[in-house]
């Protein structure tokens, strides 16, 4: 599935842009297998009218807006929308405080999880986003981390809290091991290898029965405990994720509008030229990939808190390409639009669960609509391309 | 006082003599251009001064310290930086990023700093951002400092790469065919540029296929012809060298 949107997009598909028509076509033929000819008939002529009837809206609106900007005071909207963004912001924060005093545990479970994924993809995003480098492998950081919270805490009884820094330490070293050897790869390349580095990781998980305890995973992982809090309840954890999650944004944000970020950008623009004005690219490219293990581990050993159980079916390739679909899909590089597109790509196929068995197809062809008339993402920063 | 010394460097790639046993010396404050026929060596020569190719045999000295070994990102700290003859700018970023990202080298905050943001850090951010500005000032890219660099047009990208290049506060400046495709209005916008470098105190290589560029503000020109020096002297010493005619227009058959 991932494959096709990165294909889609990396030609930047202009076919379908200007005929909406081949669109339709292409999706009912997706259905075809699934409901017959009729009915993918009647799903073409329902979609070519609904997306040339949706497109000329667009356009229109699009006129609206063009001529309403021309009228206002440009300084004047600025100021009002950086205005309303900081009342935006807070109220967010507020309803997001909020929210476990009047939603179901089900709802609070998908946030939980929600968050986890947050910080996953806002780190895979300091490596394919900011720093260019496609990292297929992600998942193994995950999986690193949050083995290893699983093991300290199962094997040797060592609390949440003492073993966090343990868990994120390593999982950044491990960072640091993979990036060594693949820091003269580029593009392409450098996927393969980062896919081998998640197999193999999954693989010794799964085979290393002595340790791990193979395919079985370990059960009976502690919940944090914080001055007598127990974080085993839903709520609490949801906090506990929200900070986690409130601090990595900052600081990611943070780290992105430093000397350092700025370094990353450089090297995904142009490799030559960074190193050209005085950048170590080979050093600010083992940073970017300790440094977003680093976040991964902190998910993994939040994950592992959360579900207090490990296996390594959690950890496989799909997982990888899930989380790197939210990157792509949120916009490569952008804060904002990877956090939306982690809540997205979480919380779709949950409001889709009643579809069952078209539940993948359309979350599928989702994405690959969405790459089509948005081809940089929700929040576009930098166009989706395979090459560095 | 001679701030470069190139000691027969030679360059080659399997079986192609890109440059051999090139030896030169640029003094201070000069201008010094490099120019020979297409597939001389000149940018070969640039990448081995900028260290983005290692030199198969020779030296370079720069402030007496030997180049040949050291990674780009060194020498840019020691005091060359360069432009290149396909423009490499960063091209998504802004034009004030642009030239921001280059004192990179020149700040220290690290990781924790950039989180913590304390006032060493964001006195160290203001300067980086003033210090820009002074740089897009002096290409005259002032009016289009927030434009994506991808989007200007042709002559103020070239610009806009002397203005990142200036950034890293260079001692020595390579411009690999700053006025390529340019009209003559920029062509000389282009020399006026070079000048005020020099008035600077910067030292410049060029390598320049525009003679009237050439002529006139060099103040010694290096001939290479197939990877070899075939000349060097003054401007006007160059133009009458019996090799250097023969290299751009061909031997005399009779």
């Amino acid at each position: 599935m991932a494959g096709n949107e990165l294909r889609v997009t990396s030609s930047k598909n202009s076919i379908f842009k200007a005929r909406p028509i081949l669109v339709a076509l292409w999706f009912s033929i997706l259905f075809l297998p699934f409901k017959g000819a009729k009915a993918a008939l009647i799903l073409f002529v329902v979609l070519s009218t609904s997306i040339v009837l949706s497109r000329s809206l667009l356009s229109y609106a699009k006129s609206l807006r063009e001529k309403g900007q021309a009228v206002s005071n440009r300084i004047r909207t600025i100021k009002l929308s950086t205005r309303s963004l900081f009342v935006a912001r807070y109220s967010l924060l507020l309803i997001l405080i909020a929210l476990p005093f009047f939603v179901r545990d089900y709802l609070l479970d998908i946030a939980i999880l929600t968050g986890i994924y947050i910080i996953l993809a806002l780190g895979l995003n300091v490596v394919v986003g900011f720093t260019g480098l496609l990292n297929l492998g992600f998942v193994a950081f995950y999986a690193i981390g949050a083995y290893t919270y699983a093991l300290l805490n199962t094997a040797l009884g060592i609390g949440f809290w003492p073993s966090l820094p343990l868990s994120v330490g390593l999982t950044a070293l491990s960072g640091f091991v993979l990036a060594v050897p693949a820091l003269r790869l580029r593009g392409d390349y450098l996927a393969i290898v980062t896919l081998g580095f998640g197999e193999i990781v999954r693989l010794v998980l799964n085979n290393w029965d002595s340790l791990t305890k193979g395919p079985n995973g370990i059960s009976g992982i502690e919940p944090p405990y914080l001055m007598g809090i127990s974080f085993w309840r839903l709520s609490n954890y949801y906090y506990l994720i929200l900070i986690f999650a409130l601090l990595t944004i900052v600081i990611i944000k943070r780290v992105y509008s430093s000397r350092i970020g700025r370094a990353w950008i450089a090297i995904r623009e142009d490799e030559i030229a960074s190193s050209a004005i005085g950048i170590n690219t080979p050093m600010y490219k083992l940073y970017a990939f300790a440094f977003g293990a680093f976040w991964a581990g902190l998910a993994g050993a939040l994950f592992a808190g959360k579900m207090q159980f490990v296996s390594p079916e959690s950890f496989t390739f799909m997982e990888s390409v899930l989380i790197l679909c939210m990157v792509i899909l949120g916009g490569l590089g952008s804060i904002p639009g990877v956090i939306l597109g982690a809540i997205i790509l979480v919380i779709l196929p949950e409001v889709l669960r009643e579809f069952q068995l078209y539940r993948m197809l359309a979350l599928g062809s989702g994405l690959v609509l969405l790459m089509i008339f948005r081809p940089r993402g929700l929040f576009g920063g930098k166009s989706v391309s395979l090459r560095s | 006082m001679y701030l470069l010394e190139v000691r027969d460097l030679t360059k080659h790639f399997g079986g192609i003599k890109a440059v051999e046993e090139v030896s030169f010396k640029v003094r201070e404050g000069s201008i010094m251009s490099i120019i020979g026929p297409n597939g001389a060596g000149k940018t070969t020569l640039f990448n081995c001064l900028t260290g983005l190719t290692k030199p198969t045999k020779g030296k370079i000295y720069f402030l007496d310290k030997d180049l040949a070994s050291l990674p780009p990102h060194s020498i840019v700290k020691l005091g060359i930086a360069r432009t290149f003859q396909n423009i490499r700018l960063f091209r998504e970023m802004t034009v004030l990023e642009n030239v921001m990202v280059a004192q990179h080298s020149k700040a220290k905050s690290g990781l924790f700093g950039s989180i913590l943001r304390p006032q060493g850090f964001i006195d160290e951010e203001k300067t980086i951002k003033e210090k820009s500005i002074e740089y897009i000032e002096l290409v005259g890219l002032e009016d289009f400092t927030n434009t994506i660099a991808g989007n200007l047009p042709y002559g103020s990208q070239r610009r806009l790469e002397i203005a990142r290049a200036l950034a890293t506060e260079p001692r020595m400046v390579l411009l690999d065919e700053p006025t390529a495709g340019m009209n003559p209005q920029e062509t000389s916008e282009m020399m006026d540029i070079m000048k005020r470098l020099q008035e600077f105190g910067k030292t410049i290589i060029l390598i320049e296929h525009d003679m009237k560029v050439v002529m006139g503000i060099s103040d010694r020109i290096i001939v290479l012809d197939h990877g070899i020096k075939i000349a060097e002297g003054l401007p006007d010493e160059v133009r009458r060298d019996q090799m250097v005619i023969e290299a751009y227009l061909g031997k005399e058959t009779h």
